[in-house]
């Protein structure tokens, strides 16, 4: 600080044309470099979006601008690929698990962030280290549970463990929980509120946006998950979602390339849509998982 | 029954589903692998004691050595370059007086693509013959790399493409760089720091917390890294799934792109040696586990005191 008092001529810099024009050559820089790797990020997709309008002839060329537009091919995509099945495989998928995750995180979170109980500390750290632990540590035993009461091949394992709570999103509603204050909960409970009837009645109401958040969160890596439907459902195919298909659709219509493209840019057009309504709670919900402070 | 029965019961019934999913999906699977890390069995037979043979086949399994080296790889240059872009983004989203919340949702889309989605579309914008990448090097001259057909530059592309889909973390660490107090900025200015000097000693060391939780969440990312690493090695190769959708072609080209946990899963479900399997598993576990314990001991904020 002392240095501002030994150098008092900064403090007011006089606003002379070289100063301005040294600005302005910053902000075109920096607006031309955000406009740069803006068009980098949007390549990928937009590139996609062409072949996927291309004849299948064109789309094995190196052309990325389509001689001719063929939207037909996200229709015929439904007709002479198994997208359909993939499409509802991964809806069911995604819907279920999401909803069967909130219902059965909510109250453990909520158990977390503002009951007391012994051993609190040491559950939340457990929660921690299942959400921190990579999937594939349990991966072999998981499949041997479910193979043995027969439900590989179907989507069974990916829906069932969703009705015991997921940790990732338990952690998130805590997080979220925890910025309700006290005083909230504490007016229920003289009012003689339950500690459920204060959940549902006082706590759901005011952790809508962070309900939103997990819930979308789950959904969109339920309909992203690619591990999981390889991991359970590889050996049936009537049970594939669209990232296994996806994936597979290469080797059996490896061709067709437009219809390559078009089922893809069908897989990740549902997600952006959902982006755009619900941008908010989900900028939020990202900054909750990172660090307070 | 006395009120704190009571209470320990109600607080019971909130936690009861989680408890019962932590302890069927979680601890049992992980006491099983470790009993299983030491028998010997495959999906037809019952699971043979064998002592510590997995663990001393570990020893000498060139392709696990592979995958290993692999995971560090992508442990050393992916996690670091992530964070450098993911950092410089948000500078950068920070600096910009117009158009700033326009630019952060278009940096933000791509990690919203589903990662096959994304790996397949990275495919064919670094297809080597025909992608459109490699013409337009080659209209200006440079003749571009095989990308994900060579084994040297396979796993680069994966980072392009983990660059490309950096929204999440680029996300937290601009709700960390505007968390900055922006009377410190104005001092260093009075100083007359320039840019950089101000990046250096007041951003950095400010948001210096939200690196440490990046770096580490991103290891035990890079840990379990297995969609893209698949579905690259699988089409890059041309001939993607082969029979119950397992590849025959993981770590395409030459065994460059087999992570670690890619390596476990063909063990496991290709060669079916689930008892040595169960052991690659408990190796990923104690290293994913020492690096989850830093992140906790380092974060008080994260384990979460109520403020």
């Amino acid at each position: 600080m002392t240095a501002v008092l030994e150098a008092p001529v900064r403090m007011e810099p006089a606003p002379d044309r070289r100063v301005r024009r040294q600005k302005k050559l910053a902000w075109i820089a920096r607006h031309s470099i955000a406009i740069a790797i803006g068009i980098m990020f949007v390549t990928p997709v937009v590139y996609l979006v062409l072949l996927s309008l291309m004849t299948s002839d064109q789309a094995l060329t190196s052309d990325y601008w389509p001689n001719s537009w063929h939207p037909e091919n996200y229709i015929r995509v439904f007709e002479v690929t198994p997208l359909p099945r993939y499409l509802l495989n991964t809806v069911v998928y995604a819907v279920t698990s999401t909803a069967l995750v909130l219902l059965s995180s909510v109250p453990a979170a909520y158990a977390l962030a503002k009951l007391k109980f012994r051993g609190s500390n040491a559950l939340f750290l457990l929660v921690i280290c299942v959400m921190m632990l990579p999937p594939q540590v349990v991966t072999v035993p998981l499949y041997l549970m479910w193979a043995r009461y027969g439900l590989t091949g179907s989507l069974w394992p990916l829906i069932i463990p969703a009705l015991f709570g997921d940790a990732f999103c338990i952690f998130l509603l805590r997080q979220f929980l925890l910025t309700i204050p006290t005083e909230y909960l504490d007016a229920a409970r003289v009012d003689g509120c339950g500690e459920w009837r204060t959940l549902l009645r006082v706590v759901l109401p005011m952790a809508r946006p962070g309900i939103a958040a997990a819930g979308l969160f789950q959904f969109f890596y339920c309909w992203n998950d690619y591990y999981g439907p390889l991991l359970y459902t590889s050996e049936n195919e009537s049970a594939w979602t669209l990232s296994l298909g996806l994936a597979s659709f290469h080797s059996v219509h490896h061709v067709d390339w437009n219809l390559v493209t078009a089922a893809t840019v069908l897989a990740m057009a549902p997600l952006i849509v959902i982006f755009f309504f619900a941008q908010r709670a989900f900028v939020q919900g990202i900054t909750l998982t990172g660090f307070k402070g | 029954m006395s009120a704190k029965v009571r209470r320990g019961l109600t607080t019971f019934s909130f936690l009861a589903p989680a408890l019962i999913g932590i302890a069927v999906f979680f601890l049992y699977p992980l006491g099983s692998a470790v009993y299983f890390s030491f028998t010997k069995f495959d999906l037809l037979s019952v699971p043979e004691w064998v002592g510590l043979d997995n663990y001393r086949r570990m020893a000498d399994d060139p392709f696990l050595l592979q995958s290993i080296r692999n995971t560090l790889w992508m442990v050393v240059v992916f996690v670091p370059v992530r964070i450098i872009g993911a950092i410089g983004l948000s500078m950068l989203l920070t600096q910009l007086k117009r158009g700033a919340g326009f630019f952060r949702t278009l940096f933000y889309l791509p990690a919203l693509v589903p990662p096959v989605a994304a790996t397949i579309a990275f495919v064919y914008l670094l297809k080597p013959g025909t992608g459109p990448v490699n013409h337009f090097l080659s209209m200006i001259g440079i003749e571009g790399p095989l990308w994900f057909n060579s084994p040297a530059w396979a796993k680069p592309s994966l980072v392009l493409l983990g660059l490309w889909a950096i929204g999440d973390l680029m996300v937290i660490f601009l709700a960390a760089v505007l968390g900055v107090p922006s009377s410190l900025y104005e001092a260093a200015e009075l100083d007359g720091a320039n840019a950089w000097q101000r990046f250096r000693s007041i951003t950095l060391p400010t948001i210096r917390p939200v690196v440490l939780f990046a770096a580490v969440t991103g290891v035990i990312y890079t840990l379990q890294y297995f969609d893209q690493a698949a579905v690259a090695g699988s089409i890059a190769s041309g001939q993607a799934t082969v029979g119950g959708g397992i590849s025959s072609n993981f770590g395409f080209p030459e065994g460059s792109t087999f992570t670690y946990p890619l390596w476990l899963y063909t063990v496991g479900f290709r060669y079916s040696a689930l008892g040595y399997a169960n052991a690659l598993a408990i190796g990923l576990f104690v290293v994913a586990l020492a690096v989850t314990l830093i992140l906790l001991r380092r974060a008080k904020a994260f384990s979460g005191e109520e403020s």
